[in-house]
């Protein structure tokens, strides 16, 4: 079995890194090999993020690279689009369909990326409302556990084993919250997919 | 097992040998090493104002008979390189181990800079992890080997296995007695007299080193098929291993001495001998000097940046994935000042002024970016001030733009201090502008003497930033509100119009310091699409033409800068 590569992208302070905590957490309680690497530094000051999250019966190298990426999960659309050069041939894409401008954007100095959600269809990317669901399911901060719930019908790690990864991670008080979303997500992807 | 970062399992490790004493400047990617060592039991650890400060308090603690962990960047070792290398004289009592953080790709630093020269310059081993279970193991082993060799050992790592999570076995704390101290002049007094005898000793413990690293286990051949060979060390390893799965691999734990026997026998066992490493040639000198020969992969590896499976399988000429074209109308999101961020205006006012502004190292180093594009140089912890004295000395006669210095609280109790001092000895003109921040911001609000926060919350004091700038004799101080636009503005021209050396403290909390915040501001239907507003650079505000201003009310703070800027009052709170 070959190592997955798994990457989490998106903007500083979405909540990538502690997505990408749970996500190692499972799969260590399904008994594989985790590497989790990330950079740190500018990307608390709303910069881009990214996350690699490898794993498998034996995990060397903790970078993803071009063509590589089993699944990436995007929290936000323009995120994805710099993405694309690292998914594989057969990878696939979860994205959040929320667009944020950067502050180049904002101020009207560059254009935004034009149909970016259509170009993300075209590619067979799956884009859910994670944010809206997360607030449906009770908690608008636990969209990145909405994410992982997708991913999850993606990866072969139990229910159960997801569910303690959550529980271990999050504050106490929000763990029914948490769980909530990750249903949510899983069951948005099942809708749709039925 | 438990899933720890390089950083983290160094700090373990460090705590399992029985270190009692850290000391460090925070710097990524080394930052959050000392930050968890500070937290275990039974051990004392602080910020030190700058590198060299550290490592001279780890020098006086080993000495003391304490094992002690110093950690920095790789830049911070350019500032404690001095010290460094003389303890590579003294040696230690306790076991001393120092870790120099490397960033190659330059993620979060101003250049890629290869420690192992230092280790190699200073003849102080260096140990080599490659994940966080030799980071844990190899940190805790090198207290032992710094105390057998009596010298301090170096554990060099990057980025990759810096923050990068693996999973740990973490083990028991060593019951360590604190050495005796016991008066030895000839051991740590390098005056001349002292020093000449300390460096046949030095000479002679470099003897022992290179016949000790040949039976190291930590250096390790992993059998291939023998047709290519490959020397690799640290994170690099297990790009290696994964690009190149039918290779030999020599993994180099010890980088500095190199195991010349071993590398000759592993020469020897394959067709084809080459170094892999990172942005440097560091390793591919020390093993030619080793007398092997050593192959060029045939499309070469990149001398700079980071190295991944793909990069190493294309030097080689080996099949790699194909990979879709990113589009080309993506705009790019750098990070930005963050809103309510009290650097703001400084940096907007300096702007509209077109001030020479020599900048320095942390978040403000982002007013260098556009809209505020308020910066023209960033060199090192310190230079703003330095630096703009040597501009304020070429451009002296000239009709010249008023020259800046903009420097941080920690960034200044760093070094900018003392070239605030050469500045005034040598009557140097200018303005210096420091943006107190009441912290160490870029790094993760660390504290520093100006804020008085100690790294495990013992009391201390706040040193008093506008005292000692005037018992430097800086006659034109002044503390202001970096907040107030019109105070902003009317210093700014006033200081920058004299000739003699004024100094403005601006000072107000980073706003990620409370998470309290006023109600946020609106735009009103006043708002005339003037776009003045988007000048000031702030991530909240967004400007449609035609449709003019709009305020994001989730990032906005209610700092109101942006409503100072307004000449309509269409911005309003609430």
């Amino acid at each position: 079995m070959k190592t997955t590569t798994v990457l989490l992208v998106g903007v500083g302070g979405q909540g990538t890194i502690s997505a990408a905590d749970i996500l190692a957490r499972a799969i260590m309680g399904a008994g594989m090999q985790v590497k989790i690497s990330e950079i740190h530094g500018m990307s608390q000051r709303g910069g881009s993020v990214t996350t690699v999250v490898r794993f498998g019966p034996e995990v060397k190298s903790m970078v993803s690279d071009l063509g590589a990426a089993d699944v990436i999960v995007s929290f936000e659309v323009t995120e994805a689009l710099r993405a694309i050069p690292q998914l594989s041939e057969n990878g696939s894409m979860i994205v959040n369909a929320e667009e944020i401008k950067p502050l180049t954007a904002l101020t009207g100095r560059v254009p935004m990326p034009e149909n970016a959600e259509g170009y993300l269809n075209d590619m067979g990317a799956l884009l859910l409302p994670a944010n809206e669901i997360a607030l449906k399911a009770g908690n608008p901060k636990t969209m990145n556990v909405v994410l992982l719930g997708a991913l999850s019908k993606r990866l072969d790690i139990p229910t159960e084993v997801w569910e303690e990864a959550i529980s271990g991670r999050v504050p106490p008080k929000t763990i029914e919250a948490n769980l909530a979303a990750f249903h949510a997500g899983r069951e948005y992807i099942a809708s749709i997919e039925a | 097992m438990i899933l720890l970062s390089g950083n983290e399992a160094i700090a373990q490790g460090a705590w399992e040998a029985g270190a009692t004493i850290g000391v460090a400047y925070p710097g990524t990617p080394s930052t959050e090493t000392m930050e968890v060592f500070a937290k275990k039991e039974g051990v004392y650890a602080e910020w030190c104002t700058n590198e060299k400060v550290a490592v001279e308090v780890g020098i006086g603690a080993s000495c003391g008979g304490a094992r002690v962990l110093a950690t920095m960047k790789h830049v911070g070792v350019n500032v404690a390189a001095d010290p460094l290398f003389t303890a590579a004289y003294t040696g230690v009592n306790g076991g001393y181990v120092i870790l120099a953080a490397d960033d190659p790709g330059m993620h979060s630093s101003q250049n890629e800079q290869d420690s192992h020269y230092y280790a190699a310059a200073a003849h102080v081993p260096v140990l080599d992890p490659s994940d966080s279970a030799e980071a844990l193991s190899f940190t805790k082993d090198a207290f032992d080997i710094s105390e057998r060799f009596d010298v301090p050992v170096i554990i060099r790592s990057s980025v990759r296995l810096s923050h990068t999570k693996a999973p740990v076995e973490c083990g028991e704390r060593l019951a360590y007695e604190t050495k005796p101290y016991e008066k030895n002049a000839s051991k740590w007094v390098m005056m001349p007299a002292f020093a000449k005898p300390r460096r046949k000793v030095q000479l002679e413990r470099i003897a022992a080193l290179e016949a000790w690293v040949e039976e190291c286990s930590y250096n390790q051949v992993i059998e291939g098929d023998g047709k290519i060979g490959v020397i690799c060390a640290g994170a690099c390893y297990q790009h290696v291993a994964e690009a190149l799965p039918a290779a030999s691999i020599l993994k180099l734990g010890v980088t500095w001495p190199l195991p010349a026997k071993k590398i000759a026998a592993f020469a020897d066992s394959v067709e084809e001998l080459y170094v892999i490493e990172e942005g440097s040639e560091y390793l591919t000198q020390a093993v030619k000097a080793c007398g092997v020969n050593l192959a060029a992969p045939v499309n070469g590896l990149p001398a700079d940046g980071e190295l991944s499976p793909r990069v190493i399988r294309e030097a080689f000429g080996l099949e790699v994935p194909p990979f879709k074209e990113s589009r080309t109308d993506l705009p790019g999101r750098p990070p930005a000042l963050c809103p309510g961020c009290p650097h703001r205006i400084v940096f907007k006012e300096l702007s509209r002024l077109r001030a020479i502004v020599t900048g320095d190292i942390g978040c403000y180093t982002l007013g260098a970016l556009a809209p505020l594009s308020a910066m023209d140089t960033c060199v090192d912890m310190g230079a703003s001030v330095s630096m703009a004295h040597g501009m304020e000395l070429a451009l002296a006669g000239t009709d010249h733009k008023p020259v800046v210095a903009v420097i941080g609280d920690s960034t200044f109790g760093h070094s900018g201090l003392s070239s605030l001092i050469s500045t005034v000895y040598n009557q140097g003109t200018g303005t210096v502008c420091i943006l107190d921040n009441r912290t160490t911001a870029m790094t993760g609000h660390q504290g520093n003497p100006f804020n008085g926060v100690t790294l495990q919350n013992r009391p201390s004091r706040e040193l008093d930033l506008e005292a000692v700038v005037k018992a430097l004799g800086v006659e034109d101080v002044r503390v202001l509100d970096p907040n107030d636009l019109s105070v902003v503005r009317e210093n700014l021209k006033s200081a920058t119009s004299s000739d003699a050396l004024s100094v403005l403290i601006f000072r107000s909390p980073c706003i990620l310091l409370d998470k309290k915040h006023p109600a946020p501001f609106a735009v009103t239907d006043k708002c005339t699409s003037c776009g003045i507003c988007a000048t000031i650079g702030c991530p909240a505000i967004s400007l449609t033409e035609g449709f003019g201003a709009a305020i994001n009310h989730t990032m906005c703070v209610g700092c109101g800068h942006c409503s100072q800027y307004c000449r309509f009052d269409a911005i309003v709170r609430g």
